[in-house]
């Protein structure tokens, strides 16, 4: 499986997103700078960290209009797996592609520390090689992953089983439902606050994870079999 | 030559922490009568005169990229400018 790891001014995870696909899984990764004009002869398309464009305006906002979005929407159109974490759901959000929006930190305070995240959803191509209601222990680093949509939303989120990941114990920035991660409709799109890339080795933090990339992957070669 | 001044502010719905910290030092400084404060963003645009309707223009704009609809109201102001 060959994925893609964005680039923008800014971005600061891609190389721990590219590690862990790399070294971590042993599948094909390139970087590809945020004026390129096309994805399609990647499988997975990886939105990474940071502050693209210093923030500037809202965060997201700027690599919104960078012209390797257009060809993200065309990868998130075609069903492929996009994952965007961090400054990447900011830019999700900012695209479209997921609802709602990132706001300031309820406390105000830039957080950098280890969480509890809660598996709500295992039934999707980012979580199924967790159990259903697994606790697991992620990063998190972001002065803005206050989670916010309105009701009607928020319903249609809990309605179709789109909130993956929720704050387990204490909800660090204050998103409404302790909304830590959602999907899109379709089930290819996935928006997360907190750093799967940077738990992918024990002897580093831990490895929980790692398990976001095997599910997409295991996903992938499912489907390229029986087709 | 057109001078345009937008006003970007948190929907009213949406908590302004940031407000509520300045509004908490104020109360501490003295002023307790403010109630309520609320921060928002002030963007200033020059725009030459072209055959686009100005009022379309600013909107578009607004709602593409220089706000954020899904948690935040705009006002705009358009003056001539020299």
């Amino acid at each position: 499986m060959k994925f893609a790891v964005l680039v923008f001014p800014g971005s600061n995870c891609d190389i721990d997103m590219y590690h862990a696909i790399k070294d971590e899984l042993g599948e094909e990764v390139e970087y590809v700078w945020h004026t390129e004009t096309d994805l399609s002869s990647f499988d997975g398309i990886l939105v990474p960290g940071g502050f693209s464009y210093g923030d500037y305006l809202r965060c997201g906002a700027m690599a919104n209009q960078s012209n390797i979005m257009a060809e993200v929407k065309k990868a998130a159109d075609a069903g492929k797996p996009v994952l965007g974490v961090c400054n990447g759901f900011q830019i999700l959000t900012e695209a479209g592609l997921l609802p709602g929006a990132l706001l300031r930190n309820k406390n105000l305070k830039f957080m950098c520390r280890t969480i509890q995240l809660k598996v709500e959803n295992n039934n999707t191509l980012f979580t199924n090689q967790y159990e259903q209601g697994q606790v697991i222990n992620i990063p998190i680093a972001h002065g803005e992953g206050n989670y916010y949509c309105d009701g009607e939303t928020l319903q249609k989120l809990k309605d179709n089983n789109q909130i993956v990941f929720t704050y387990s114990g204490e909800n660090p920035n204050g998103s409404l439902a302790d909304i830590a991660g959602i999907i899109n409709e379709r089930g290819n799109v996935l928006g997360m606050m907190p750093h799967p890339e940077r738990a992918v080795d024990a002897l580093v933090g831990g490895a929980d994870g790692l398990a976001v990339f095997k599910s997409i992957v295991k996903q992938w070669r499912e489907n390229h079999v029986n087709n | 030559m057109k001078k345009v001044k937008i006003f970007v502010t948190l929907r009213e719905s949406i908590l302004d922490p940031q407000g509520s910290a300045v509004q908490g030092s104020l109360a501490k400084m003295g002023y307790g009568e403010v109630e309520e404060l609320r921060i928002g963003k002030y963007l200033e645009l020059t725009i030459s005169d072209s055959a686009r309707d100005i009022d379309t223009l600013v909107k578009e704009m607004c709602e593409k990229v220089l706000t954020n609809v899904v948690i935040e109201d705009y006002r705009y102001e358009v003056e001539e400018a020299n």
